[in-house]
């Protein structure tokens, strides 16, 4: 009882990153607590191929749900399974990806256990809160902390009275880590008959095709991003001529996206992907909100600029002035005559 | 085989473009100064229902809203685009709903309206962007739901074949009928308001929305028209009507409480401001060399 789980998502066998961030972030949720970190997998053919991708994270107890069915994903099966073991269970705290699967599956389960869901967060924390109708202060609640009304505000949800407190987070926004602790690592086999009903099954996957990434935005050392200020799908592609020198990645605002010069899955922000690069080049990007959400924990930011005003200078180390086609020409070529 | 198909449709505040008074200077929403807008991915969703009912001729495609009055007009623009009909939910005691509340009134109403083959919305609205509301209703209902649609390819022999969005990927899937979908945006664009359609139903609206004492500065005195054109009326429900519990309603049905709510601010930085100069950037890109920053 009262235990943090995180529901891991697969891949064929394959655990996927968010997973492992949200174990990460799980463990030191559970340590605050003083209870256990639970996690749970579905899948087909699994056993014996995932505990290891899994249990590293601090994981003391692992439910591995081994069946037919089970892979690819449909909501009604990994529903059942989450519901009828939670009902046992009863965690304080349930963590998924805010990834298809988790978009899809945590709704379900929160209305299906009548328990409170926050979408995206961006920070977990556990804290007090006073509901003063009531006259009633809460200890260790899971602050459920996440950008609103188009990443406009910042709004920090709790789910007083309801078990499981649920909520979902982006890849890329918590950082993974093998646990240096000891845990107890656990792993049982529960029988999937005895939580999935076989009415479960009546949404049939015809075809399930997933390509690997194209690029390694997520994970890239430098990343050169590019917005609407680039002018044109040919100034922008300059970017890329950047990115091969310094070994680094391209990605870009929603205004960037929006105009056909970049791929969606390379937008950085609230909506996109979150990045933890080194460097962080911004070029013609004026700094919405909504995009330094994706960005504002790089390491060294560079912001290209024609505008002394734009926002994102603000939270910039270095200010270029000047435009995007004089100056990103000039970096290629001072970086190619000081490294040769 | 005709379909009776529901649309979840929500008026938003257009939070994608935020000017600089949308923001009250103690950092609340004005939501005033935001323009009121269809949730663009309900537009995507209505675009399915619409062809499907061009597919399957007989069938039926209504508008489910919730929110105030003036939220009707959420209605109308389906109304204008080919939508039969629409039904809004509207009472203070639906206010300050979380996704689970909405979800509940929803879905009260959808058993209300009754013998649902598809029930399509948005998969998420832009003010929230939880995308909650789908899977949660279909759960209230005990129906399947197919999440991040962008096409639902065919209907038939009581099945629906649906392509949807994976992360990384696609896949088509197929569930039996009725069925719970929400649609992506990167679904095929709504088509646009049909000039006749709009004629007919300018004047479309729920009670609440007309004035209770008509003049100049209310609105004009339209009853008579209503009186003759019984499809100028516009459905609105209260939590009564729907036969729905109050407790699961609004702010008391909402597990999720907001405990704080916070304007950002960034924490500025000491930056270096450089010119373009061809000095200024090779020194830059020596200092960044020299700190093994790059290299």
């Amino acid at each position: 009882m009262d235990n943090v789980f995180v529901y891991v998502e697969i891949e064929g066998t394959q655990v996927q990153e968010v997973s492992q961030e949200l174990l990460t972030k799980g463990r030191k949720l559970a340590n605050e607590l003083g209870v256990a970190l639970h996690a749970v997998v579905a899948g087909t053919d699994i056993r014996g191929k995932v505990e290891d991708q899994i249990l590293p994270y601090g994981v003391d107890k692992l439910f591995v749900f081994d069946g037919k069915g089970l892979f690819p994903y449909t909501s009604a099966p990994h529903t059942d399974i989450l519901v009828n073991l939670f009902k046992e269970e009863k965690p304080q705290i349930c963590l998924m990806g805010a990834t298809v699967i988790g978009r899809d599956l945590g709704p379900r389960v929160s209305s299906s256990l009548t328990s409170g869901l926050t979408a995206d967060c961006t920070q977990l924390e556990i804290g007090s809160y006073e509901d003063k109708k009531a006259g009633k202060t809460y200890e260790n609640l899971l602050y459920q902390i996440r950008p609103a009304f188009g990443g406009n505000i910042v709004a920090t949800i709790v789910n007083p009275d309801h078990r499981p407190q649920m909520a979902t987070v982006r890849s890329g926004v918590m950082q993974k880590a093998v646990y240096e602790g000891t845990c107890a690592k656990e792993v049982v086999y529960p029988e999937v008959s005895k939580y999935v009903s076989p009415e479960a099954f009546v949404v049939k996957v015809l075809d399930h095709h997933v390509e690997k990434a194209k690029h390694n935005l997520k994970g890239a050392p430098i990343v050169i991003a590019g917005g609407y200020g680039m002018g044109s799908k040919e100034n922008f592609d300059m970017l890329f001529d950047l990115a091969k020198v310094l070994h680094g990645e391209v990605g870009g605002s929603r205004a960037a996206v929006d105009a056909g010069w970049l791929d969606h899955d390379r937008q950085i922000g609230q909506t996109g992907v979150t990045v933890h690069p080194k460097v962080y080049i911004a070029c013609g990007i004026s700094g919405q909100i909504q995009h330094i959400a994706g960005m504002q924990d790089s390491g060294i930011i560079i912001s290209v600029n024609n505008d002394p005003d734009a926002p994102i200078n603000k939270i910039a180390d270095y200010v270029i002035i000047g435009t995007v086609e004089e100056v990103v020409p000039k970096l290629i070529k001072y970086y190619k005559q000081n490294t040769k | 085989m005709s379909l009776k198909i529901v649309v979840l449709a929500k008026q938003v505040p257009d939070t994608r473009n935020v000017g600089k008074d949308a923001m009250t200077p103690e950092g609340t929403v004005n939501r005033a100064a935001l323009p009121a807008i269809f949730n663009p991915e309900d537009l995507n969703a209505l675009e399915q229902a619409l062809r499907l009912k061009e597919q399957h001729p007989g069938s039926t495609v209504g508008i489910l809203t919730m929110g105030p009055p003036r939220a009707g007009e959420i209605i109308r623009q389906g109304l204008y685009r080919g939508a039969d009909t629409g039904w809004l939910l509207t009472d203070r005691l639906f206010a300050g709903a979380d996704t689970l509340a909405t979800s509940y009134a929803l879905a009260t109403a959808i058993k209300k309206i009754g013998n649902v083959d598809l029930v399509i919305g948005g998969r998420q609205a832009i003010d929230g962007d939880t995308a909650q509301v789908g899977p949660q209703v279909a759960q209230k209902l005990g129906l399947n739901q197919v999440t991040y649609a962008e096409n639902i390819v065919k209907v038939e022999n009581g099945k629906a074949t649906i392509r949807r969005v994976i992360d990384g990927g696609a896949e088509t899937v197929e569930a039996p009928l009725p069925v719970v979908v929400t649609v992506n945006g990167s679904a095929a664009p709504c088509r646009p308001c049909n000039a006749k359609l709009v004629m007919k139903y300018k004047y479309a609206t729920c009670p609440l929305e007309r004035p209770a004492n008509p003049s100049e500065e209310a609105g004009p005195d339209r009853s008579e028209l209503y009186a003759t054109r019984p499809y100028l009326t516009l459905t609105q429900w209260s939590v009564a009507d729907v036969d729905g519990d109050p407790e699961q309603c609004g702010l008391a049905g909402s597990p999720t409480k907001v405990k704080a709510v916070q304007n950002i601010a960034f924490q500025a930085k000491e930056s270096k401001t450089l010119t373009a100069s061809d000095a200024d950037v090779e020194a830059l890109i020596k200092e960044l060399l020299n700190d093994k920053i790059i290299g």
